[in-house]
């Protein structure tokens, strides 16, 4: 302080030269950094770069005289019904999964925030619907392989209250199979989004409720005009970041139907995992998931894109 | 200079932290200052015996060879497969390796299984104790240890209420006990069929083993023969309990652990499975009564009845630098004591044709599927063909289309020829 009061005062004096920082000195902090940067280049970047260069060759891995393939197994794969059928499944999969857990999610943190329910009430709703998100995909997938189960409690309920006369066969029915499916990534998921919406509402000032309704705004207006508007940065996050991770689920899926039906629940995650460990065919492997890689990046570059605009 | 000193030995700090962090360890077993091997053996034996039991046997081993050491990494059956893929890819596979039957000819294309024929020579061992070998070019890459096999299970109460008195033994004498089995009432149905494209070994169990049952075979001369009158007759067969509504539903997604539920549950009458799931369905239903017998055949078929059957088997590494080791550790398993004490305990049986197992405290519906096994032959033509998991599920796959009625039998038939054309070659 004293020293800056009298740079003020006193006439202008050349500044010496900041200290000459020593070249260890200036790696320290990439020493502190290291750990991270090798742990990043050995699992990430050394995997990715290694899945990248198999894709342009042929005969990876199983052969010792892999050679330069180009672009073929980016076509045998794009040219691929299967691949096609996955792509197409895949996307219906997530952005139905997408609506409906930031749907359910909203309907569900607008009732635990409420001010209509009493506190224990709040406690009991909150503990029951976060309930899907405590269990493992693994123990989701048996439970509803066991619920329905064409023999199961679904079909039994449905058929006591005389909604169907006939088991339903619900995962095993192409027809059905990929909105079932769907349906359970989406029981299995919306809490997250309950939760994070749920912190986002109590975020919102009170004071914007107050000022809209002395303006006259009725429930559904300081909804669409002060609810939605606040909550709209972790909407955009929680869905960019949720079409993420619905692209990449392959346990679900493969734990309850295994692509099948008739490859109808056939996503880019199982086509790709069929080609290396069924067909040893990793070359087609690795385009696949190059190019699951390439469209995860656009979602990514969306998403980044949103947080800097934060 | 001093700072500079300082500055270094934080950032030799810090990157020795860090590469500490990225080591982990890995890689095979290898030898001790004082000359001890140690042997890696990844395997899923030690995961479904009984604990410690396989532990016991290694530990036998040790006590015997007191040179090598054997670290065992036992994980179930999926993770094991996936362990090995990878580890075969990368040239890293544990010194000694349980193998299935599907995998060997992948593996030995790769080079990463050695050439066992070689290390019996070397250590002058005679096989002709061994039941089987898996051989690709006449050399021999895998040893099977244990052998599962799958007969038919039968529920003698849904044969009893249905009215049936006999176990079936044709294809007719069958469909017509699943269709009064299916009409006795209930939700029960005569058959469980897995037809799940994840793990499709439905299709080698509960399919094509009606076509060994009958002497039949999908091969000729090593090539796929899916168009021949006797595959034909099977998926017709098939085709045709499906039509009689004689299946359990849900066949299409169906997986193996399904069907010996529904079975131990009373849910169906009558399974195709593996030997080795007696003592499960006993645990899960003590009160079931039911009984095992050969699969059946076709109509006034008279000849040996293929046994389709899985085994436990054992293979070396070829990147291992200790296979002498890892073959001495083979010779054990497979010796007359070892391998009928394994057998024993593994309710399967031996590898070793002179090992005798002791069925005298186990369920006797052993020493009767030991008689069926005796009096047929074991029958498993995936074991040994390239990319068989795949060639199980594109031909599921058009099963599944026949069963759906998608697609005829001759066309199913066609497409699965031409698709295993490719892969066989």
């Amino acid at each position: 302080m004293t020293s800056l009061m009298a740079s003020k005062t006193a006439a202008p004096v050349e500044q010496p030269p900041p200290p000459r920082r020593t070249m260890a000195r200036r790696l320290v902090p990439y020493g502190y950094l290291s750990p991270t940067i090798v742990l990043i280049v050995v699992l990430m970047v050394i995997p990715i770069v290694m899945v990248i260069s198999y894709s342009f060759r042929d005969n990876v891995i199983v052969q010792e005289n892999s050679v330069f393939a180009g672009l073929a197994n980016y076509t045998k794969v794009l040219t691929d019904p299967d691949f096609l059928a996955a792509l197409q499944n895949t996307a219906v999969f997530i952005s139905v999964s997408t609506v409906a857990h930031l749907l359910l999610g909203l309907a569900f943190a607008m009732m635990l925030n409420t001010q209509l329910l009493s506190g224990v009430t709040k406690a009991v709703f909150r503990i029951v619907y976060i309930l899907p998100w405590l269990f493992t995909i693994a123990v989701i997938a048996v439970i509803w392989r066991l619920l329905l189960d064409p023999a199961g409690v679904v079909n039994y309920v449905l058929h006591t209250l005389g909604l169907i006369q006939e088991g339903v066969n619900w995962l095993g029915d192409p027809g059905k199979a990929l909105w079932v499916v769907t349906f359970i990534n989406i029981w299995s998921g919306y809490p997250f989004f309950m939760i994070s919406l749920l912190a986002g509402l109590q975020g919102i000032p009170a004071d914007l409720y107050e000022a809209a309704a002395v303006d006259g705004a009725n429930p559904l207006r300081r909804f669409l005009h002060v609810t939605l508007p606040q909550l709209r940065p972790v909407i955009l996050s929680m869905a960019v970041l949720d079409l993420i991770w619905t692209s990449q689920q392959f346990a679900l899926i493969w734990m309850t139907t295994g692509g099948g039906p008739l490859n109808t629940t056939e996503m880019l995650s199982t086509y790709t995992y069929k080609q290396a460990f069924s067909e040893y065919e990793f070359a087609t492997a690795s385009a696949a998931a190059v190019i699951v890689l390439l469209l995860t990046m656009i979602l990514a570059f969306f998403y980044v894109r949103q947080q800097r605009e934060r | 200079m001093a700072l500079r000193t300082t500055g270094l030995k934080r950032i030799l700090a810090a990157a020795t932290v860090a590469l500490l962090a990225a080591c982990g360890s890995g890689g095979s077993g290898g030898t001790s200052s004082d000359g001890t091997v140690t042997l890696e053996f990844a395997q899923w034996w030690g995961a479904e015996l009984p604990a410690g039991d396989f532990d016991k046997i290694i530990s036998d081993f040790t006590a015997q060879n007191p040179t090598i050491k054997v670290k065992l990494l036992s994980a179930p059956y999926a993770s094991t497969k996936q362990q090995l893929v990878t580890g075969a890819a990368s040239k890293t596979l544990p010194d000694v390796v349980g193998l299935d039957g599907a995998w060997v000819s992948d593996f030995a294309k790769q080079g990463a299984i050695a050439d066992l024929s070689k290390l019996m020579t070397e250590a002058g061992y005679n096989p002709g104790e061994l039941a089987s070998q898996v051989q690709i070019g006449g050399k021999t890459y895998m040893i099977p240890v244990v052998n599962f096999v799958y007969p038919l299970f039968v529920n003698k109460d849904l044969l009893a209420k249905a009215g049936v008195k006999d176990v079936p033994a044709t294809r007719t004498q069958f469909l017509d006990a699943a269709k009064k089995i299916s009409a006795a009432g209930g939700d029960v149905k005569g058959w469980a069929l897995p037809l799940d494209t994840a793990v499709p070994n439905g299709v080698q169990n509960d399919v094509m083993s009606w076509l060994w049952a009958s002497g039949g075979s999908m091969l000729q001369d090593g090539k796929p023969n899916l168009t021949s009158a006797p595959v034909k007759s099977t998926v017709e067969y098939v085709k045709s309990l499906n039509d009689a509504g004689v299946i359990a539903p849900g066949s299409l997604t169906m997986k193996e652990q399904d069907k010996v539920e529904k079975f131990t549950t009373g849910q169906v009458g009558m399974v195709i499975d593996s030997l080795a799931h007696i003592n499960l369905i006993k645990k899960n239903n003590p009160k079931l009564d039911f009984t095992v017998a050969a699969l059946p055949a076709e109509d006034g078929f008279t000849g040996k009845r293929g046994i389709p059957y899985a085994s436990w088997g054992i293979g070396v590494s070829n990147s291992t630098e200790h296979k002498a080791e890892a073959f001495k550790l083979v010779q054990y398993l497979m010796s007359k004591a070892t391998n009928a004490q394994l057998s024993t305990i593994a309710n399967g049986f031996p590898g070793n044709k002179t090992a005798e197992p002791d069925f005298s405290k186990s369920d006797p519906l052993f020493k009767a599927a030991f008689d069926i096994y005796q009096q047929g032959y074991p029958a498993n033509e995936f074991v040994g063909l390239p990319k068989s998991e795949d060639l199980m599920r594109s031909f599921d796959e058009q099963l599944q289309l026949v069963l759906t009625g998608k697609a005829t039998v001759d066309d199913a038939l066609a497409k699965s020829q031409e698709s295993w054309a490719s892969v066989i070659e």
